[in-house]
């Protein structure tokens, strides 16, 4: 039989309105193999979103959902685990809105360190809103709102969430599918904040800007600029010009959040 | 050859993007209106790539034991 990616979706809502070719279903496909593989029980599972095409994501999805204000997904997950530290607590969210308008709760959510797992898709567009670039769209790329080329340097989202201070941060791209499902089910068995960055594809508001004739074009970039960082240890800097590392990029243990917060109630109490 | 999987394709979910297409290793499947069909079942290794990267869960792969 092959998989059943339907019981984990709510019934009638496919097909989804992402548009033909967009990469955010094949990430979830991916979360949702990655939360069947951990066995998380849906009423066990929260997934939190923004605003955006990736942020549709847990429309679709048959866990308990919440779809929040602009960029304050992780805000409102941080909520979320607060008051229900027993909950698996799963952030889904796009570039413009996990790190450009909502880049504060990002690094403040990395800083803390709560268990959390953030799958941040990158499609390196605002793609919702009519194509405007965001904080991760390559220099001299074209968006609706930069014609004659982005003048601004690209964030590296995996860089700054190391920066910021997560203890688990991977990234993969929507042509490495399996990948997708055992990074992002990683990320949910680490204990602390997880951070899992897949470059995804957007054809309609940035490939046909930046000269991509197709989405199979844009898919054949993913698979051409990815490096494992395992095969990138042995390559020298001139031919990882141009490349991304994929892979697990970080891992630490630190004390986790709530575990803290619960030792602060003690002492407050005087137990 | 005889087919390793068996192609279900729900066309009433596919929007015709041919990502599928392009990464079947053996090219099994085909572009018809912008809606895929299997074209060449019997070349079907069952890798399970196309049902893994379609965006719009429109493929199922049943694979034959």
């Amino acid at each position: 039989m092959a998989y059943d990616y339907e019981k984990s979706i709510r019934p009638g809502k496919l097909p989804h309105i992402w548009c033909p070719g967009c990469g955010h279903g094949i990430v979830m496909k991916g979360l949702i193999r990655a939360i069947d593989s951990c066995g998380l029980q849906k009423n066990e599972t929260a997934i939190v979103s923004g605003i955006g095409c990736a942020s549709r994501l847990p429309g679709y999805m048959d866990f308990n959902t919440l779809h929040t204000a602009h960029g304050r997904a992780a805000a409102f997950a941080t909520g979320i685990k607060m008051a229900r530290p027993d909950m698996k607590v799963i952030c889904c969210g796009g570039d413009g809105d996990g790190a450009a308008i909502g880049g504060n709760h990002f690094i403040h959510a990395c800083r803390r360190n709560i268990d959390m797992t953030y799958v941040l898709m990158n499609n390196f567009i605002y793609g919702m809103t009519g194509g405007q670039f965001s904080s991760s769209t390559p220099t001299g790329d074209k968006a609706s709102t930069t014609p004659y080329g982005n003048p601004d340097p690209a964030f590296d989202l995996a860089k700054l969430a190391i920066g910021a201070g997560a203890t688990f941060v991977a990234r993969t791209t929507a042509f490495h599918a399996t990948q997708i499902d055992k990074l992002i089910a990683e990320g949910i068995k680490h204990k602390g904040m997880a951070i899992i960055e897949v470059l995804d594809d957007c054809p309609t508001t940035y490939g046909r800007r930046n000269k991509f004739r197709s989405v199979v074009d844009m898919m054949k970039r993913l698979k051409d600029i990815a490096v494992p960082v395992t095969a990138a240890a042995k390559m020298t800097p001139e031919q990882l010009e141009g490349k991304i590392l994929t892979g697990v990029l970080h891992k630490e243990d630190r004390p986790e959040y709530c575990e803290q917060y619960a030792k602060v109630i003690e002492r407050a109490q005087g137990v | 050859m005889s087919a390793k999987a068996e192609i279900e394709i729900i066309e009433a979910y596919c929007k015709g993007c041919s990502i599928c297409v392009e990464f079947c290793p053996t090219k099994v499947l085909e572009m018809d209106a912008f809606v895929v069909r299997v074209a060449n079942a019997d070349a079907c290794i069952a890798c399970n790539q196309c049902e893994l990267r379609c965006p719009d869960f429109a493929i199922k792969v049943h694979k034959l034991s």
